[in-house]
């Protein structure tokens, strides 16, 4: 009688097990064959097109590469260099970190721009987006459409985003510059050429497109939230902004999390829009890493060594949140 | 698995509730306030569009003498018109149908496949691969297009596949990114909802000598609809609206898709701002139906995606 309390404890599992491994077994050879083409072909194009180069990249950070004629496992120092010969790719040691922090005057205005881009994200964007949904949570009148026009913004592309600003920002005949006055050629204002302004306009574009984004986020996040707490929490008396800071928001942890997360990757990501207002250039007062990566292919001369070491300091940079969000979607199964 | 009787909790949360006490009390006398911020913030948030919609039915000569802000003495379609004529839009539109179509489907097959393998089957590697397809779309693209620009390059096909005999610059190299980019965030979506979907049915299936392929394909993804449509707007709406891999990939102007193709176009018409605003919205069009007809597949689309999160 002692022995039955263990033994009932471990019966199940080992059942489960058993099964488990019998449903591997039950396959036929041509469902093993199936399987396999399932698992394969997706795994194969996620290796090949996305983890092969995410790895190419820290191998290439080390290296000096125009692109011409292979990568030579051997240094730099060593192999000959004709002039007017492109040199072939060798090793490089960290001279491309070294480099990129140091010798490339883009980096660190690239770098601030970047933080800059995720502050704005989480002191305006975000917070902005979580009122609306809120608000439209409540389910105020009015609230369908509300969200409808709020959310526009995310449907659209960001070359349009960027496109369709431009006739805002226009220093002679735009919206603003009209409205305030400063519209005569003496007295233009250029938002999107003056470089200490040029990086806050187009925060403004952003944060036009990311508050709907995170709004839509959060309705999910906030329908999720039992409506039991909130009652209980009024019930005992808590004010509906204690209720939501002290009940719902934590309740939310989930979506924060995912709120956060694709915050960071986006201000991270942000290509496109200074990519069409500075017509594909460096533009002082815009710089920021992913500009600076595509610099190095798409101009006369490649510089596959130094995009990739900008490229790994993107994905270094990116890991944290992207670990972040792993273990909060994988912890539960791994128990 | 113990997830199994955990997981379906935030799909179940998902449906719309009945309107409770709750939001009725929310109506107070801080009613009025809230409805003035919405107003104004929906204003802000219209103005954009608003000025960029009437700017493209205005005359270039007109705006030029009187500026964007001023009373019209004609609106026009011509913009439209001519945007449309001059930049050949209706070849860069079929690009990007070429390319959305196809990543779209293959996706949505290849997600779906893998998701059903492994959450059905039990491998020891079910976590990890999930968590390798989950991470690879967390990626900033700008940290693979190096080592991917040269990969393309390196890449020789048939020229009857591609035109340049490349990976690089061709509709089907846009095509293997954008599926291969976006299969993560379908499996993780995919793999979540088939969780929730009772395995009963799948075990009768087998005990009824089902194969494997049957069982994904007759009985499981019937029903995984709601997400499968769901995924279908939001995947359509994203590599419509990519810009990257195309501006980086595709070298030959022509071959670019629309919304790339705008860049082009804002170079060609640099003198006719009126024109490019027209052109933009054009190439919105297809977002935009979207948006009017799929709105609610679009946001269940992003539900589904952080309900899990």
């Amino acid at each position: 009688m002692v022995a039955t309390t263990p033994r009932s404890t471990v019966t199940p599992t080992a059942t489960t097990k058993r099964r488990r491994r019998g449903r591997l077994r039950l396959l036929s050879r041509r469902d093993k064959f199936v399987v396999a083409a399932m698992l394969g072909i997706p795994l194969l194009l996620d290796a090949a097109f996305i983890w092969f180069p995410a790895l190419a990249s820290i191998g290439l950070s080390f290296t000096k590469w125009t692109g011409v004629g292979g990568v030579h496992l051997t240094s730099c120092a060593n192999l000959p260099s004709v002039p007017g010969i492109p040199q072939a790719g060798c090793l490089y040691g960290v001279q491309n970190y070294k480099q990129a922090f140091t010798n490339y005057p883009p980096f660190w205005p690239a770098v601030q721009h970047n933080a800059t881009w995720l502050l704005v994200f989480i002191v305006l964007a975000t917070p902005l987006g979580m009122l609306f949904a809120v608000i439209l949570d409540r389910g105020i009148r009015g609230s369908r459409i509300y969200q409808s026009i709020l959310f526009l913004p995310v449907m659209l592309s960001l070359a349009l985003i960027g496109i369709i600003w431009e006739l805002i920002y226009s220093p002679n005949y735009g919206l603003i510059n009209t409205i305030i006055g400063r519209n005569g050629n003496n007295n233009l204002i250029d938002w999107l050429g003056d470089p200490h302004l040029n990086l806050w306009a187009l925060l403004v574009e952003a944060t036009w497109r990311q508050a709907g984004y995170v709004m839509v986020l959060y309705l999910a996040g906030l329908k999720s939230v039992d409506p039991a707490l909130r009652e209980a929490a009024t019930v005992d008396g808590a004010s509906s902004w204690q209720t939501f800071w002290r009940v719902v928001f934590p309740a939310m942890r989930p979506i924060n999390i995912v709120v956060l997360v694709v915050t960071v990757i986006e201000s991270l990501r942000a290509f496109d829009l200074v990519y069409i207002t500075t017509k594909g250039n460096i533009a002082r007062g815009l710089e920021l890493l992913s500009i600076s990566v595509t610099q190095n292919i798409v101009g006369e001369t490649q510089r596959i060594g130094f995009g990739s070491t900008l490229g790994v300091i993107l994905l270094v940079i990116s890991l944290v949140p992207i670990s972040i969000f792993l273990y909060q979607a994988f912890r539960r199964e791994n128990r | 698995m113990t997830a199994t009787t955990e997981l379906p909790a935030p799909f179940a949360d998902a449906r719309p509730r009945p309107i409770g006490p709750r939001r009725k009390r929310g109506v107070r006398a801080g009613g009025a306030i809230t409805q003035v911020f919405m107003i104004v913030m929906v204003v802000l948030w219209l103005t954009p569009i608003v000025f960029a919609l009437y700017v493209a039915l205005r005359p270039e000569a007109e705006t030029n003498k009187l500026g964007y802000v001023s009373l019209p003495h004609h609106l026009t379609l011509s913009n439209f018109a001519n945007a449309w004529t001059q930049s050949q839009m209706w070849h860069f539109f079929l690009n990007s149908v070429y390319i959305t179509v196809p990543a779209v489907v293959i996706t949505l097959l290849l997600a779906s496949a893998f998701a059903y393998v492994v959450s059905r089957l039990s491998f020891r590697f079910n976590i990890p691969l999930l968590i390798l397809f989950t991470a690879g779309n967390l990626l900033p693209q700008q940290v693979i297009i190096t080592p991917l620009y040269r990969l393309y390059l390196s890449i020789h096909l048939p020229t009857g596949l591609t035109g340049s005999g490349l990976l690089y610059n061709s509709i089907l190299g846009l095509i293997v990114i954008n599926t291969s980019f976006q299969l993560g965030f379908c499996v993780f979506v995919l793999s979540n909802y088939m969780k929730t979907i009772p395995t009963d049915m799948d075990e009768a299936a087998v005990v009824d000598g089902a194969t494997l392929w049957t069982r994904y394909w007759r009985l499981t993804l019937p029903l995984c609809r709601p997400a499968l449509a769901a995924l279908a707007t939001l995947l359509t709406t994203w590599i419509y609206n990519d810009f990257f891999w195309a501006i980086t990939l595709i070298s030959t102007g022509s071959k670019r898709p629309i919304t790339s193709a705008l860049a082009n176009l804002q170079g060609q018409f640099v003198q006719n701002q009126n024109m490019i605003a027209a052109a933009a919205l054009l190439a919105a069009i297809p977002t935009l139906i979207v948006y009017a007809v799929l709105q609610r597949q679009f946001i269940a689309g992003l539900a589904l995606g952080s309900s899990k999160g």
